[in-house]
């Protein structure tokens, strides 16, 4: 494979997207919630500038852009590397956490003269504290380096879930530190047998020395399944319908959109980065079905959810499913594999914009109606229809019906189930799009119908505006270019490698 | 090496036995003081496997802080009765559960007795960088922690800050701003008393010195650290001092003065140096011992402030 | 046999003593004891490795020791916030079970 130098000319962006959201989670400790506010409003422009600039960096090159930290470079050192997809995804993490921040000013920014709350420095920190450590994670090179993101990301992303203070938040919350602990200790365990196996933690100088061993796959085995606990892929989702539908909604749409995806892009950088030269089929197929099963079940426990925010959440279980069926779809350097991995890529933007967009929405629904009971949605669309139309927008990407992200992504991955005869994957992906239509139905349906709802507080239009605009986004994604795919495959091993 | 030391294998067994009866033990309480006693044994056991560092580590946190957290807690659990845990899993379940744990643990056994010999290690270029120019560190330990990976190390830190924030917001509103309830309820008698104010002095005055060494011997910003924040924590639980109020502007200054000087001189580095975190040859003791001296001054605050949980006061739900 | 291979064999049985009461045990401080089970376990393996990785003058590798002292720090971190969490609910509720209590939060839409 083409070796990347340690450092290349803009690395050094990737050092500043940590560090900008890592120093103002530090300032806004010491000046306190107000401040914290605004350094987490004004940081987003910012970080969303370094994102876009990491973007065009790596567009230019053609190739992936690096840092050695230090000067040092690895096995000693720290690198850090961003590739088409952590660009992508450094990008998409900025306008999440921009847009969950704009929306959160209504609940979690402090008037004048106010004591500082609980609740706003809890709140603005930890979203600075997630977006840091996402960013760390989609160009972190060295595996306990990533570790240490994967902590930081679960100590910012817990007390977010609890942010409410009621039982049931402070009981999700504690399941999910539970799980998330497991998860971290069992991918650190892995690390620790790939360094005593290699003595190297660098993605790229790991995928030159490892071989199919028994202890390869050992550890390749406890980091996924820890990697899978952090990212609730059934049968490990216990802990995240709670969680998610407990947080306020702007940190929920962080959680759902965001954050369970860093876990999986960590699995993706092992699977795929530093195990291609692996036989990975079979381990590949167990991922998939493992993602088959997570469709089916979420979205009939998402259909039999009284609450919209549950429902919601559960929806989240049943579409990272989809993003498993990657493991199968783009395994080895096959001429499909560019189908799969972009299809894969497509599930995770385009999951990410909806399902953000729909728990802004759900959140402007219980504010405006003072609960989420579906039931008692009779008639709400005509009071909301901005915000029912950001849930049916939300929607129409997540059951994969054009035009929208979550149909390109389908679309690209049935094409890489049938150009691989691999056609059994067509079966969930499909069915997964009719529970959905379900599910969707079943929000939209009575809001729609003839009724009348007493609006407690009508909701801001800027705060619908966010909600819709990702929305948008998550529809846009239909369009994207060409260009956008070949982006995508910048960097990716099996696409420089010389042999199969 | 060819026969095993007698004292090893008694070890092994007894840190294996007290883990068992810290899972098989009925009672809560019971089970939280099996787990301070492995933890101390387990410093032994990293003195065996020549990490004296490691073993200051384990001693401080996985004995020391980690005991009166845990004492502490299980202490105010028994106090509110609150029993009800749910119930306990199915045969089926626990049948299923050993299974696994089985598998794993065999799986691993099999996986460390097979690791390659001559094992990999970067112990070389550690050393040849050490002796290089721009580290001039005796001790290896913190030369990777301070230098190699300083990044993981300044991230590190911000986790124990995040982690202080996060046990704070877990407090009731009303309380917020206040200060944690005392360690201990009681006013303490006169002996404890006299052996905090004996004890706190020179156990402080160790931790100082353990992080000073460690340059160059065993020791370093953290465990250093950490016994400082034991001895504040004696100090809290004769009542000696109160803990400080979470709004206080002095005490968050000091929890994250460690990263964010970490994080200050990291982006000098690139003026200095010529890279994020690079220290310029002349000065890198310099630097290492200047950040070091904040680190310690926030693991010192942050182990204690973990210990002594939310905020208490105002009403409870 | 020797030293570090026995260390690593004791840190297999803790890694399946930990999951094992991970799983089985009901109540949230006794998972939390688990935990560290597990985290310690993973830890010694770490120290097998370093200490195979003995060269060029040191008894150990020095990287993986430093590793691990990330990770005790790491760990009492993740121990010390679980016990705020117990500890609250046990406030909050009356007790510390982590089951959902009936279907899931019927009552609960008010929130946000």
């Amino acid at each position: 494979m083409t070796a990347t130098p340690a450092t290349t000319p803009g690395g050094f962006l990737l050092v500043l997207a940590v560090l900008l959201p890592a120093g103002g989670v530090l300032l806004s400790f010491v000046l306190g919630g107000r401040a914290a506010g605004k350094i987490a409003l004004g940081l987003t422009p910012v970080g969303f500038g370094l994102a876009c600039l990491v973007a065009m960096k790596v567009a230019a090159a053609g190739a992936p852009i690096a840092y050695a930290i230090g000067g040092l470079p690895p096995p000693l050192g720290i690198a850090l590397r961003a590739d088409g997809v952590s660009a992508v995804m450094m990008v998409a993490a900025a306008i999440i956490v921009a847009a969950s921040a704009f929306y959160a000013r209504a609940k979690f920014v402090m008037p004048e003269g106010a004591p500082e709350s609980r609740g706003a420095l809890t709140f603005w920190i930890m979203i600075q504290a997630i977006w840091a450590a996402l960013n760390l994670i989609f160009v972190g090179g060295d595996l306990f380096n990533l570790y240490v993101a994967l902590e930081l990301l679960t100590f910012a992303a817990v007390p977010l879930v609890c942010i409410d203070g009621r039982p049931e938040t402070l009981r999700a919350a504690l399941r999910y530190l539970l799980f998330a602990l497991f998860g971290s200790v069992s991918y650190l365990l892995g690390v620790a047998l790939l360094y005593g196996l290699y003595g190297a933690l660098d993605i790229s100088l790991l995928a030159q020395r490892v071989e199919a061993a028994p202890m390869v796959w050992t550890a390749a085995a406890l980091m996924t399944a820890g990697l899978l606990a952090k990212t609730a892929l059934f049968p490990l989702h216990l802990w995240l319908p709670p969680a998610h539908a407990n947080a306020p909604a702007a940190a929920s749409a962080v959680l759902s959109g965001l954050v369970v995806k860093g876990s999986f892009f960590l699995a993706l950088r092992l699977w795929f980065y530093v195990l291609p030269g692996l036989p990975t089929a079979a381990p590949s197929v167990v991922l998939g079905a493992l993602g088959a099963l997570a469709v089916l079940f979420g979205s009939v426990l998402a259909l039999r959810q009284a609450r919209l925010k549950l429902l919601v959440a559960y929806s989240t279980v049943a579409q990272i499913g989809y993003l498993f069926f990657v493991f199968p779809l783009a395994a080895g350097a096959h001429v499909w594999s560019p189908l799969g991995w972009s299809g894969g890529l497509m599930q995770v933007l385009a999951h990410a914009f909806a399902k953000a967009a729909m728990f802004l929405a759900a959140g402007l629904v219980a504010e405006a109606l003072g609960h989420d009971r579906i039931a008692g949605f009779t008639g709400a669309a005509r009071a909301l229809p901005l915000t029912f139309l950001t849930l049916g927008l939300g929607g129409l990407s997540l059951m994969g019906l054009p035009p929208s992200g979550g149909f390109e992504a389908k679309w690209l991955m049935l094409r890489a189930s049938a150009a691989s005869g691999q056609w059994l994957w067509s079966l969930p992906i499909l069915g997964g799009g009719l529970l959905a239509g379900g599910y969707v139905y079943r929000i939209l349906a009575p809001a729609l119908a003839d009724g009348e709802v007493e609006i407690k507080a009508r909701p801001q239009r800027s705060r619908e505006a966010v909600a819709l605009g990702l929305a948008v986004l998550a529809l846009a994604l239909a369009f994207a270019p060409r260009g956008f795919f070949d982006f995508l495959e910048i960097g990716r091993p099996s696409v420089s490698r010389s042999a199969p | 090496m060819s026969v095993l030391p007698l004292l090893d294998v008694g070890l092994a067994l007894l840190v294996v036995a007290v883990a068992t009866w810290t899972m098989a033990a009925r009672d809560l309480f019971a089970s939280v003081l099996g787990y301070v006693a492995y933890g101390l044994l387990l410093a032994l056991v990293w003195v065996r496997l020549h990490a004296p560092d490691i073993g200051l580590t384990e001693a401080a946190v996985g004995g020391g802080v980690t005991g009166v957290l845990l004492v502490t807690a299980g202490k105010r659990l028994d106090a509110l009765k609150a029993a009800t845990s749910g119930a306990a899993p199915r045969l089926r379940v626990k049948i299923l559960a050993g299974a696994l744990s089985a598998l794993v643990a065999g799986a691993l056994a099999f996986v460390v007795a097979s690791l390659p010999t001559p094992a990999p290690s970067l112990a070389p270029q550690a050393a040849a960088a050490a002796a290089g120019p721009g580290a001039g560190l005796g001790n290896p330990i913190t030369a990777v922690l301070i230098s190699y990976r300083a990044f993981d190390t300044m991230l590190e830190k911000i986790v124990l800050a995040l982690a202080v924030l996060g046990i704070w917001s877990v407090g009731a509103d009303a309380a917020w701003g206040g200060a944690p309830a005392p360690l201990r309820k009681a006013r303490p008698d006169g002996a404890m008393v006299l052996l905090a104010q004996i004890l706190a002095p020179i156990g402080a005055l160790i931790g100082v010195h353990i992080f000073w060494v460690g340059a160059d011997a065993p020791g370093g910003a953290f465990q250093g650290g950490a016994l400082l924040a034991a001895m504040w924590m004696v100090a809290m639980m004769a009542r000696l001092v109160e803990a400080p109020r979470i709004g206080s502007r002095a005490l968050r200054l000091a929890l994250i003065s460690g990263p964010a000087v970490f994080l200050a001189v990291g982006l000098a580095g690139i003026a200095m140096a010529g890279s994020f975190f690079a220290f310029p040859p002349a000065f890198a003791k310099a630097l290492i011992l200047f950040i070091e001296t904040f680190m310690v001054l926030s693991v010192a605050v942050a182990l204690p402030m973990m210990v002594a949980g939310p905020p208490e006061g105002g009403q409870e739900p | 046999m020797n030293a570090s291979l026995l260390a690593g064999l004791v840190g297999a049985a803790l890694v399946g003593l930990g999951l094992y009461g991970l799983i089985a045990h009901p109540h949230p401080l006794r998972k939390l004891l688990a935990f560290n089970l597990v985290g310690s376990g993973v830890f010694l393996v770490f120290g097998v490795v370093a200490r195979r990785g003995a060269a060029a003058g040191y008894a150990f590798d020095p990287v993986p020791q430093a590793m691990v002292i990330t990770g005790i720090v790491v760990a009492f971190a993740a121990s010390a916030l679980a016990v705020a969490l117990i500890l609250r609910l046990a406030v909050a509720s009356g007790g510390v079970s982590l089951d959902p209590q009936g279907p899931a939060g019927r009552d609960a839409g008010e929130m946000e």
